[in-house]
């Protein structure tokens, strides 16, 4: 048997038929809101308190809160004593579906560990940003925890990240503040991720 | 002979200046206003010496971006066509205006002078001509370009126009049979008049199903939402798919244009044109220049600041029409390409149609 899915029939009104009746009433609805922000926005240029005009976000001098765990641009981390902590054991290259990891493994003389990466590289133009390189790295020296939205660049090549960029000291949180100088001259009302993720949690 | 010739030049020039500052504000009025009624900031990012003028400078740095953009010529395209097509959308557009009357006829070193550049008796047809010739600029560009789609986008698009030219020619029957006229400074002159001693024969009061009919089709005359199937930029291949830089640019500061027009003609042929209601000049012999009111009551103008306030008077509802097109615009969700032929063809031409009928049967009463 096939299912037979009636269609739902709207039965217009004459007035509704005609289209301009409920015209009019959307072009209320657009002329109410225009205006309320007119004079909002009037209002504030007069230097009023007025309410906020727009719901929108200023984006480059105002952000959103980003989770921690929002997947951004990758960096390798460092161990105390200040080398990398990767050991070159190709487990995330193993698992990048989009085979955007490169790693040259060489020998190491430290008794710790075996190898090391001599060279760690990673195409931003093939990442999906999935996290399975994160996920499938046995000792946490993968992460893209450094909430850095802003991935354009001039040049593919800007977009192949060599080991030392990977690896250059980044505090251990991530907030905007980090990244000082990111809007040159800009007014940047930077909001602290960490305290927001604090207050995000409480409610 | 020369004054003549200079006061035409003048004339042209305001007006040409005219259109030109409102299509230029309009493409900044178009991102803010719908900016404001999205509940959203809008353009204000451009600056000059860190002078934003509320976004009014995005307007210079988009018209910077045009001319300085590739200029894409596609291969096998007709090049004599593919740079025509855009000034045949662009040029009628400014010849349309020049029928219709900015303001009242001025007298000037004892010379009657009328602040229209030209006045035909035939003006209206002249203002349907011109705005079918917009046509030719969308097919050329569709058969221009050698793409398939932009050729089907130009039919499209010119079955459309077509389809609403002849919705805006049987709309404009029923002002022409109540004013007895097709010379639009004339018409406006009669819609100074009054009907029962109060109202103003206005369009919109002595033909409102005309105006209901025409605003929309004149909206899809001008290609913009919501009948804007030719274009829909980023969804449907309109006929200006192979045009890029400045030469798109054209294209759209047609239609800009268009809109200033097309509110000029509206307010000329429904809203009265130039005219304040009640209020008189001197060559209308109605007891000296000023307002006259029915209770009897007058207020007395000068002559100059009559002018002065029906220019403003004409300029202010060309504004407001050209802010209400925009609404319209950004209030309402585009036609299905059947929906707006059947619009056009099953039911704004029987409404037409029955609108001239019953103009005609009302005025062979009325004698």
């Amino acid at each position: 048997m096939i299912d037979v899915k009636p269609v739902r029939q709207i039965d217009l009104t004459f007035w509704q038929k005609t289209y301009y009746p409920e015209a009019v009433k959307g072009l209320a609805i657009t002329f109410r809101h225009f205006f309320t922000n007119f004079f909002r926005h009037v209002g504030r240029t007069l230097g009023m308190k007025t309410k906020a005009p727009a719901v929108t976000i200023q984006y480059p001098e105002e952000r959103r809160f980003v989770s921690p765990r929002w997947r951004g641009l990758h960096r390798l981390m460092l161990r105390p004593d200040g080398s990398p902590r990767c050991v070159a054991c190709m487990m995330c290259e193993t698992a990048c579906p989009d085979r955007c990891i490169y790693i040259t493994p060489g020998e190491t003389s430290d008794g710790r560990i075996e190898k090391y990466p001599v060279a760690f590289e990673i195409d931003l133009l093939r990442c999906c940003f999935c996290g399975l390189c994160v996920e499938a790295c046995p000792e946490d020296a993968i992460r893209m925890d450094t909430g850095i939205l802003e991935l354009g660049a001039y040049a593919r090549t800007d977009l192949f990240l060599d080991r030392e960029f990977l690896l250059s000291d980044k505090p251990e949180l991530t907030t905007h503040e980090q990244y000082p100088g990111e809007l040159e001259g800009a007014p940047v009302h930077r909001i602290n991720l960490l305290k927001l993720a604090k207050g995000h949690g409480a409610h | 002979m020369l004054v003549a010739i200079l006061i035409i030049v003048i004339k042209v020039a305001v007006v040409f200046a005219g259109i030109m500052t409102g299509a230029f504000l309009l493409t900044w009025a178009e991102r803010k206003q719908s900016a404001l009624m999205s509940d959203r900031i809008g353009a204000n990012r451009a600056s000059i010496l860190g002078i934003r003028l509320w976004g009014i400078i995005n307007s210079l740095a988009d018209a910077l971006k045009l001319i300085f953009k590739e200029d894409f010529l596609p291969p096998k395209s007709m090049r004599f066509l593919h740079a025509i097509a855009p000034v045949f959308a662009m040029l009628p557009v400014f010849l349309t205006f020049a029928v219709l009357p900015f303001g009242p006829p001025v007298m000037i070193a004892g010379e009657q002078v009328n602040l229209q550049i030209l006045s035909l008796d035939v003006g209206l047809l002249f203002v349907l001509a011109f705005g079918s010739i917009a046509v030719y600029g969308v097919m050329l560009a569709g058969w221009a370009s050698n793409n398939k789609y932009s050729l089907i986008g130009g039919m499209r698009a010119s079955a459309q126009m077509i389809s609403y030219e002849i919705i805006l020619g049987l709309c404009l029957i029923g002002p022409v049979l109540v004013y007895g006229t097709l010379d639009p400074g004339k018409m406006v002159a009669e819609q100074n008049l009054l009907l029962w001693g109060w109202l103003p024969k206005w369009g919109i009061f002595v033909q409102p199903l005309a105006f209901l009919l025409f605003l929309p089709a004149a909206m899809a005359e001008t290609k913009r939402a919501p009948f804007d199937l030719p274009e829909g930029e980023s969804e449907i291949i309109g006929f200006a798919t192979e045009y890029s830089g400045m030469r798109w640019g054209m294209f759209f500061l047609g239609e800009f244009a268009e809109i200033v027009v097309l509110a000029a003609v509206l307010a000329t042929v429904f809203f009265g044109g130039y005219q304040i209601p009640f209020l008189y000049g001197g060559m209308e012999n109605m007891g000296g220049p000023g307002f006259h009111f029915p209770g009897g009551a007058y207020v007395p103008v000068a002559e100059w600041l009559v002018v002065a306030l029906r220019v403003i008077a004409f300029t202010l509802k060309v504004g407001i029409l050209m802010f209400l097109q925009m609404q319209i615009r950004w209030t309402f969700p585009r036609f299905r390409y059947d929906q707006l032929m059947r619009v056009s063809w099953r039911e704004m031409m029987p409404v037409a149609l029955l609108n001239i009928g019953i103009t005609g049967l009302v005025l062979m009463l009325l004698k």
